[in-house]
């Protein structure tokens, strides 16, 4: 049953294979397809990822091939062939995992196809195999985290009691994450750490491990949430034990997805560091670029910004995601 | 009750290394109107691990295992709050997402029982495809819901008592009273011990076990909305991740053999709640997040140890050893497979 199934699937691709050569010869130099492989639709930031970029392909007249990998490795590499066989104008992905691309990236090289990753970085020796990588500075939103709270604080000498709520353990954002929050606040002795652990990225887990901070760590003045869903987990905790959030308790999270937009907008959580998802406009610029075998960065970062709760207010009715 | 001396100790201790690092760990106050301290949380936040693990406990009292209980409270959870965002009432939602849950169980039961497939496999099957339909009925996303009764199961209170601690409490109460007031407990006991042999004897060896994963998967079901509730959101990913392997863990820590035949539902409790407390400890005396998986198996691994009668016998009491053990301490010594 299954070699049946997959001499279909063969045939299947031969047959676009075909079709796609057919395609390719007839427009010429006019215009480009590009094929993209997306992780999955894990959450609501990865379809707003995939939304824009499906939508600015269309406004940027470039063909998109689009498939769906649903966070397996090999379905991304199967994908990957699949549009060499095609011969797309430019290959676009984001890869589940970091290692094992070298093989098919090889062959998108050889078969002359450049590749662009986007949001997540492969750990390839060989920086040849792609164009250019396109994603978020996960340490520079820690930076923007730990700048903001400088500046919130800058007229007091008294100590400043922050807990972490990291992602999860070993994960490049969390890590990064950390990284620059660290950097920014450790030139002043008065921003004191006192309690980090990691709430996996989850609403669940940020209510639990901040409760038993709350308890354990008297007199938290700052919470530093590496995602929303934690901190607006947390936010509830901080309203169980009876303070006010944002008040008694300051928070900065990252990400700004809708529902934690609308806790900042509520004036529950203070700062929030955007991690943009909407990637797309920039990316067909970028493929426009290596099409026509223009020379571009080797390191792209996604515009993004960071928003107070006024800030929040506005944008709030036209947050995509 | 001298099998549940060794979890109670180690719940004993595990809350006094608390108090070393957090001076008022056993202080419970009053504030808003509800009970607050650090033991309530623990009882709260285990409250459905709780759940779980008493499910957990009949399934492998009959020789069984359930590992799909993760996946239902993810299912439980999904539904539920899908409901509610449809705008549909808080009871019918609950109805529903429990309705499904009792339904998976049987289903696992079924496979179980009346088609032969070994337990870990038919109930693996749930676990993987389980996660599967959680994340198709939230639609890969996280649904947020805005329903303060919904809220109550899992972070409300009543009469000042968190409503999950309560709900606990009640379930606990009548799966005491069906399985050891009445003949139920001795049943699951015999199919556990030879479902052949207590079909022979006149017993529905079928029916029980399907009714036991059946109950098992409410329990689960129970729990998904106990989690769900707490933080007003479906997380069909994350939302009961591993939750079955801690409650194995809890069932085992509990003294219930894992090749079945009996049980203990108190020491199931105990169990549970050395885990939650362990979650808690690392929590409040800041183990690096790194270290904490290392931290948790050595404090397992010690936990299992201690209890295992013939590693006390070597280890504390070398001159006892000219006793031959007795035939129910050599079955107790199992626990720790």
């Amino acid at each position: 049953m299954l070699k049946r199934i997959s001499v279909l699937m063969l045939a299947g691709f031969t047959a676009m294979a075909v079709a796609g050569c057919g395609s390719g010869g007839g427009g010429g130099g006019g215009a480009i397809t590009m094929g993209f492989s997306q992780v999955g639709a894990e959450s609501g930031w990865r379809t707003a990822n995939t939304k824009s970029v499906q939508d600015s392909a269309k406004s940027a007249g470039i063909t998109l091939k689009f498939s769906d990998a649903q966070q397996k490795q090999e379905n991304q590499i199967k994908a990957i062939r699949s549009y060499i066989q095609q011969k797309v104008d430019v290959i676009a992905f984001s890869p589940v995992v970091e290692s094992g691309w070298d093989t098919v990236l090889k062959e998108a090289k050889d078969a002359k196809i450049p590749v662009i990753l986007t949001d997540r970085a492969v750990d390839s020796k060989d920086t040849s195999l792609y164009k250019t990588f396109l994603g978020s500075d996960f340490v520079e939103e820690g930076r923007k985290a730990g700048k903001w709270l400088v500046d919130e604080y800058k007229s007091s000498t008294d100590p400043v009691k922050i807990v972490e709520l990291q992602g999860t353990t070993g994960s490049a954002p969390a890590n990064d994450r950390k990284a620059g929050f660290q950097e920014v606040i450790k030139a002043e002795p008065k921003f004191q750490i006192v309690a980090s652990q990691t709430g996996d990225f989850t609403r669940a887990k940020g209510k639990e491990v901040m409760e038993a901070f709350l308890k354990s760590t008297p007199d938290i003045d700052v919470l530093y949430a590496h995602n929303d869903d934690m901190g607006l987990g947390a936010i509830e905790a901080i309203e169980g034990a009876g303070k006010v959030p944002g008040k008694d308790i300051k928070i900065i999270t990252v990400d700004a997805v809708k529902d934690g937009m609308q806790a900042l907008a509520d004036g529950k959580i203070n700062y929030i560091v955007e991690c943009s998802p909407l990637l797309g406009p920039q990316l067909m610029d970028l493929a426009k670029k290596v099409v026509k075998n223009e020379t571009v960065p080797t390191r792209v970062i996604t515009q993004e910004t960071a928003f107070n709760q006024e800030q929040a207010k506005a944008a709030l009715p036209k947050r995509q995601y | 009750m001298r099998r549940l001396l060794w979890p109670v100790v180690i719940l004993a201790l595990l809350l006094l290394v608390n108090v070393f690092f957090t001076a008022n760990f056993f202080s419970i106050q009053m504030r808003d109107g509800h009970l607050y301290g650090s033991l309530i949380d623990i009882l709260r936040f285990g409250a459905p691990l709780i759940l779980v693990s008493l499910g957990m406990t009949l399934v492998i009292a009959t020789g069984g295992i359930d590992l799909s209980v993760g996946s239902v409270v993810a299912i439980a959870g999904a539904l539920a709050c899908l409901q509610i965002s449809d705008d549909a009432g808080v009871f019918t939602a609950v109805a529903l997402a429990l309705g499904l849950s009792v339904l998976l169980g049987a289903w696992n039961g079924l496979l179980v029982a009346v088609v032969g497939i070994q337990p870990i496999i038919a109930t693996l099957i749930l676990m993987v495809a389980g996660r599967g339909l959680a994340q198709l009925i939230t639609d890969g996303q996280i649904i947020t819901v805005n329903s303060p009764s919904y809220k109550v199961i899992g972070g409300g209170y009543w009469l000042t008592v968190p409503f999950g601690i309560l709900l606990v409490v009640v379930v606990l109460a009548i799966t005491v009273f069906l399985t050891r007031r009445l003949a139920l407990g001795m049943l699951i006991e015999s199919v556990g011990g030879n479902a052949e042999a207590s079909r022979l004897a006149g017993i529905r060896s079928r029916g029980i076990i399907i009714m036991v994963y059946a109950f098992a998967a409410l329990c689960a079901g129970v729990a998904g909305l106990m989690i769900s509730s707490n933080v007003s959101s479906a997380d069909g990913n994350n939302a009961g991740l591993w939750v079955e392997l801690d409650a194995i863990l809890a069932v085992v820590i509990g003294g219930t053999s894992l090749s079945g035949g009996r049980f203990s539902l108190g020491g199931t409790v105990l169990g549970a709640l050395i885990i939650q407390t362990l979650t808690t400890t690392i929590y409040s005396i800041g183990v690096p997040p790194e270290t904490t998986l290392l931290f948790k198996a050595l404090v397992v691994t010690a936990v299992c140890l201690i209890q295992s009668k013939s590693f006390r016998e070597k280890v504390f009491g070398g001159r006892r050893r000219a006793v031959p053990p007795s035939p129910a301490a050599e079955e107790k010594v199992r626990v720790t497979a």
